[in-house]
């Protein structure tokens, strides 16, 4: 754990050592002076722990480098950043206690994180109700609702409904038959109705629509009669584990030799899990993929920066989110010339940044990022170049509002 | 080597004029049980490193509080008590939310639809003894953990509840702003005062000596003539309504109800602390608590995989302080 | 509704079936001859997968894992008891309970520690990859080959039980432990065995479930909940009931997937609520066990 911001942790080590004696009913505890009064602090709530804590790691040290070129840059005329990483555990009321103590206690001046869409709903549920300035970097349709959404909340990262929009416009063609396997909870009906938008306005069909139970093991009930429903094209709707598995799974049956294996996110890391083999060939949606450098400028000096900070490994997907969002506040910050919510919220929202993929900015009814999605497809073992060389990049979709569904239907005032 | 403070010294028996004297501790300590708590946790934000954490410990000590009735004192392993925390939170979020409840009748509504809840379960795994009510409550919660998954229009599935946010609430005139960490543990506090007092006369009647006799020894405390299922069910019921009042209060806390509040993990999680800080003991649970919440936070600064010595501390203590740390303390203390 | 599709269901009903009776396989003995509710199972079927994983790793060969990682992690099951269980023996019964409720914790976190929390390949063997033409359609080898490595075992199994001395030593002293020591039968040794055996059939299970799943520190967790089913289900008590109650559950599950996918965890627990409240003793199980 010593890599993040050390001078936070050994003060919150300092008061959380003394607060344990004090559990035994013992010391009443001084406060200690924490960060610099003056510095720009900025919360970012992750799951360490769990199982995604590779994807939380890449997103911290990629946000970490953000705020390092941000400060060596002279910062904001001299006032520095701070970057508070706490760890939510993969769980909302633990998002939802470190939320609360990283407004109470740190103070902070605007909070960016969160990786599962129930963790970024909660953190979105404080932050919100206190005013305070909060960029997500998880998908999820629900936060751009009208239920959710409020003018303090900014979504950085896609949501299922551009991502099944591209993946479907790219994978679909007219009178084709697409059997779905769904996890059935928020996110994978999320999934299903943004791909089933997009078939109905390309011209495709359904063969075929399974729920699979969220976290299933075992899919080899789904198989056959995916398999008799002749698709031309299979599209997995899960996420994680569960899509690492069903497509496994989906392999094993021999269904990726009778058609085409969709998904609508194609994970960096999830791919490293499963390997090469299970993946071969399937095509899927991402925000961001390391091989973009070759076309894309900023791309380039993304990567650069980050090899330079990491020994030359590569950010992943998530660990894209996490620089994104914290540079394009902390370049709102800069506009604004200073903290003051109010202020910042407005610079986000006319902000225009090209920091890591291509062009970027917000939609003001509902702080959605608009940005480009890239169509990748997982490439064969005997073709990759090195063992960071996963996928190839079929297309790339410019970002564009009409990818996303309309202010009017989220219900939004424009 | 048992769980269980000893009733009374060997060769001793407990003195029928105080009936508190069953319940472990020394004679003095027990009769200002009560008031030491509630000075300890006024204390409480100023000592540790958060206020929110320090709701956390008032809600999870609460938690703790209803169950040990059930474990700790009548010696019924539940694996299902998340399902009452659960019910209690999510009944609060839906009536303030979907509803717009004043908080004060969310809350007792949420406390009530508990105990109905508690019944409920009560009277289907009573029947059972031993593992199998274990198992029993360890299902039914399962069934109300994929039961509030499907019913995600009510209680928002997988995603959560949320939108049911309280900032400002009327006490008596006074407008308070509930969002003020200080001001939200005070108010919480003060339930929190009531359900302790509410649990310690309940175990300074006739009713909490014999739901101690129960676990001791159920066959004779039948032969002496209890209505051994009746009083087993209201123990749960009971032990429901303290539990459904601390979910009530961690869903105004947090302002949200996640899903996994009713996974078997959050059963296992009170399990813990009441084991750590001493069943059968009053100032058990929330020692309990404290500890675990402590540990919790400390060990996951050092490292990300502080559960493995949370897990390792938890086996230590079932193998070698199964009294857990309040009741070796009075154990100790009696030993001359 | 086709009567192909309708086959090919129940195969696969049958196949998910076998991989469950290997997961309540073991829960089931431990439970049966100890009386401990092993809250780890699922823990340790996961730790079996990883152990197959190293064997393959080290090796390059399914088959040497498949020997070598049940024996070891039975091994550390053996110390498991020794070190973790046998001081509980003579306390109150939920003890185990709990003392392996954290187990579970620490050999999930412990294998996150030793090899990283994301998940890791394990590829079908070379031998067994693909499809084989049934008529009514196509169906995975490496599924088949499960069946029958299953079937298999629970011949042995049961000719272990049946036929020889130790068996009937297992089998009384699951009856009548105080019997067994009074007619000189270290019934210690014999519990010690009998929990190392159940955690090597539970990290078999683990290394069989490896190629259809993926390995993940997690893929254990679902595991527990399906112990649970099928041994109370069957009879907490038997084996053959486990072996029934897995079938059963698997075909259950397999079919109900054609009507209400969603509906197949709740139902299950539902079962398992119901059997517990009607028939405690389950359907092969014998009454009074477990008070």
């Amino acid at each position: 754990m010593a890599s993040y911001d050390s001078r936070t942790l050994s003060r919150r080590q300092l008061s959380a050592g003394l607060g344990a004696a004090a559990g035994l009913g013992v010391i009443a505890m001084p406060w200690v002076a924490r960060a610099q009064a003056d510095s720009i602090r900025i919360g970012f709530p992750i799951p360490l722990t769990g199982p995604f804590g590779a994807e939380a790691k890449d997103q911290a040290r990629s946000a970490e480098l953000a705020v390092k070129q941000f400060n060596d840059a002279g910062g904001l005329n001299g006032r520095k950043a701070e970057l508070l990483v706490r760890d939510d555990k993969l769980n909302a009321g633990e998002a939802a206690t470190r939320t609360l103590e990283l407004i109470e206690k740190d103070k902070v001046h605007a909070v960016v994180g969160a990786l599962s869409a129930a963790i970024q709903l909660a953190t979105n549920e404080v932050t919100r109700a206190r005013g305070v300035l909060y960029i997500s970097i998880s998908q999820s349709d629900a936060i751009n609702e009208v239920k959710d959404f409020s003018r303090f909340t900014f979504h950085e990262a896609l949501n299922p409904h551009m991502t099944t929009a591209a993946v479907a416009k790219h994978a679909l063609k007219k009178g084709m038959k697409v059997a779905y396997l769904c996890a059935d909870y928020a996110y994978g009906h999320e999934m299903l109705r943004g791909f089933k938008r997009a078939q109905a306005a390309i011209g495709a069909e359904s063969a075929i629509e399974l729920m699979h139970p969220f976290g299933a093991s075992d899919y080899s009930t789904f198989l056959p009669r995916i398999i008799a429903a002749k698709p031309d094209v299979l599209s997995v709707c899960n996420f994680g584990r569960d899509q690492a598995n069903a497509i496994k799974q989906a392999v094993e049956f021999g269904v990726n030799q009778q058609m085409k294996i969709i998904v609508p996110v194609l994970l960096h890391n999830q791919r490293l899990a499963a390997g090469p083999d299970v993946f071969e060939g399937v095509v899927g949606g991402a925000n961001y993929y390391w091989g973009l450098e070759d076309g894309v400028p900023s791309a380039k000096t993304f990567n650069d920066g980050f090899r330079a900070a990491h020994g030359g490994a590569i950010p992943t997907d998530y660990g894209a989110y996490g620089y994104t969002a914290v540079r394009s506040l902390l370049q709102a910050m800069t506009t604004a010339g200073g903290t003051d919510t109010d202020k910042v919220i407005a610079a986000l929202e006319t902000l225009k940044y090209d920091i890591a993929k291509g062009p970027q900015s917000y939609r003001k009814c509902d702080h959605q990022s608009v940005q480009s999605v890239l169509i990748l497809e997982s490439k064969k073992k005997s073709v990759m170049k090195s063992e960071n060389d996963l996928f190839r990049i079929l297309a790339i979709e410019p970002g564009s509002e009409s990818m996303l569904r309309s202010c009017v239907e989220l219900g939004l005032p424009i | 080597m048992t769980r269980w403070p000893r009733l009374s010294a060997p060769g001793t028996l407990p003195d029928p004029a105080r009936p508190g004297s069953l319940a472990g501790g020394s004679i003095r300590l027990s009769d200002w049980r009560v008031p030491l708590s509630i000075v300890a946790l006024c204390a409480l934000p100023w000592l540790l490193p958060s206020k929110a954490l320090a709701v956390n410990v008032l809600v999870y000590g609460l938690f703790a509080l209803g169950y040990n009735l059930l474990f700790g004192y009548t010696g019924l392993l539940s694996f299902g008590h998340a399902a009452l925390f659960g019910a209690g939170a999510y009944l609060t979020g839906i009536s303030i939310g979907q509803f717009g409840v004043p908080w004060f009748a969310a809350l007792t509504l949420a406390t009530a639809g508990a105990g109905v809840l508690a019944f409920a379960m009560g009277v289907l795994s009573i029947r059972t003894r031993g593992i199998y009510f274990s198992m029993v409550t360890l299902a039914l919660a399962q069934l109300v953990y994929y039961t509030a998954l499907q019913a995600s229009s009510w209680t928002g599935g997988e995603n959560g509840l949320r939108g049911f946010t309280v900032s400002t609430i009327n006490l008596f005139g006074a407008r308070i702003n509930f969002l003020d960490p200080v001001n939200k543990y005070y108010v919480i506090l003060a339930f929190a005062a009531c359900a302790l007092w509410f649990v310690s006369r309940v175990l300074n009647s006739c009713f909490g000596a014999t739901i101690e006799a129960i676990r001791e020894n159920e066959a004779r405390a039948r032969a002496c003539g209890y209505d051994v299922g009746r009083i087993k069910l209201l123990s749960f019921v009971l032990s429901g309504l303290v539990a459904g009042l601390a979910g009530a209060l961690s869903a105004l806390h947090l302002t949200i109800v996640p899903l996994d509040i009713l996974h078997y993990q959050t059963s296992g999680l009170v399990v813990m602390m009441t084991l750590l800080g001493g069943a059968g003991s009053f100032f058990g649970p929330f020692i309990g608590a404290l500890a675990f919440l402590l540990m919790e936070d400390v060990f996951s600064l050092w490292t990300s995989h502080w559960q493995l010595v949370v897990g390792a501390i938890f086996i230590l203590f079932v193998l070698f302080l199964p009294q857990g740390i309040w009741g070796t303390l009075i154990a100790l203390r009696k030993r001359p | 509704m086709d009567a192909q599709l309708v086959l090919m269901q129940l195969l696969s009903g049958v196949a998910l079936g076998a991989v469950l009776i290997m997961t309540a396989l073991g829960f089931a003995i431990v439970f049966g001859m100890l009386t401990v509710v092993n809250f780890a199972h699922g823990a340790l079927f996961m730790v079996g997968a990883y152990a197959g994983l190293f064997v393959v790793e080290r090796t390059g060969s399914f088959w040497w894992a498949l020997l070598l990682a049940p024996l070891a992690v039975g091994a550390f099951g053996l110390l498991i008891e020794r070190m973790l269980i046998r001081p509980l023996y003579g306390r109150p019964a939920d003890d185990p309970i709990l003392l392996t409720f954290g187990l579970g914790y620490v050999l999930i976190e412990g294998v996150r520690l030793v090899f990283g929390t994301q998940g890791i390949p394990f590829a079908t063997p070379p031998a067994l990859v693909g499809v084989v033409n049934l008529g009514f359609g196509f169906f995975p080898l490496y599924r088949l080959v499960v069946i029958g490595v299953v079937a298999l075992i629970l011949v042995v199994l049961w000719l272990a039980l049946e036929k020889t001395k130790f068996g009937l030593i297992v089998r009384a002293g699951a009856r009548d432990p105080q019997m067994m020591q009074v007619l000189g039968v270290d019934i210690r040794r014999l519990w010690l065995i009998v929990f190392g055996i159940g955690i090597g059939i539970t990290a078999l299970g683990g290394v069989l479930a490896a190629p259809m799943r993926n390995v993940s520190p997690e893929m254990g967790s679902i595991v527990l909940a399906e112990a649970f089913v099928v041994t109370v289900v069957g009879g907490m008590g038997s084996l053959f009931g486990a072996v029934v109650a897995g079938l059963l559950v698997g075909i259950v599950v397999s079919l109900t997937s054609l009507f209400a996918p969603e509906m197949a965890t709740i139902s299950m627990f539902a079962l398992m609520a119901i059997v517990l409240l009607v028939r405690p003793e389950g359907l092969f199980g014998k009454p009074g066990l477990g008070v």
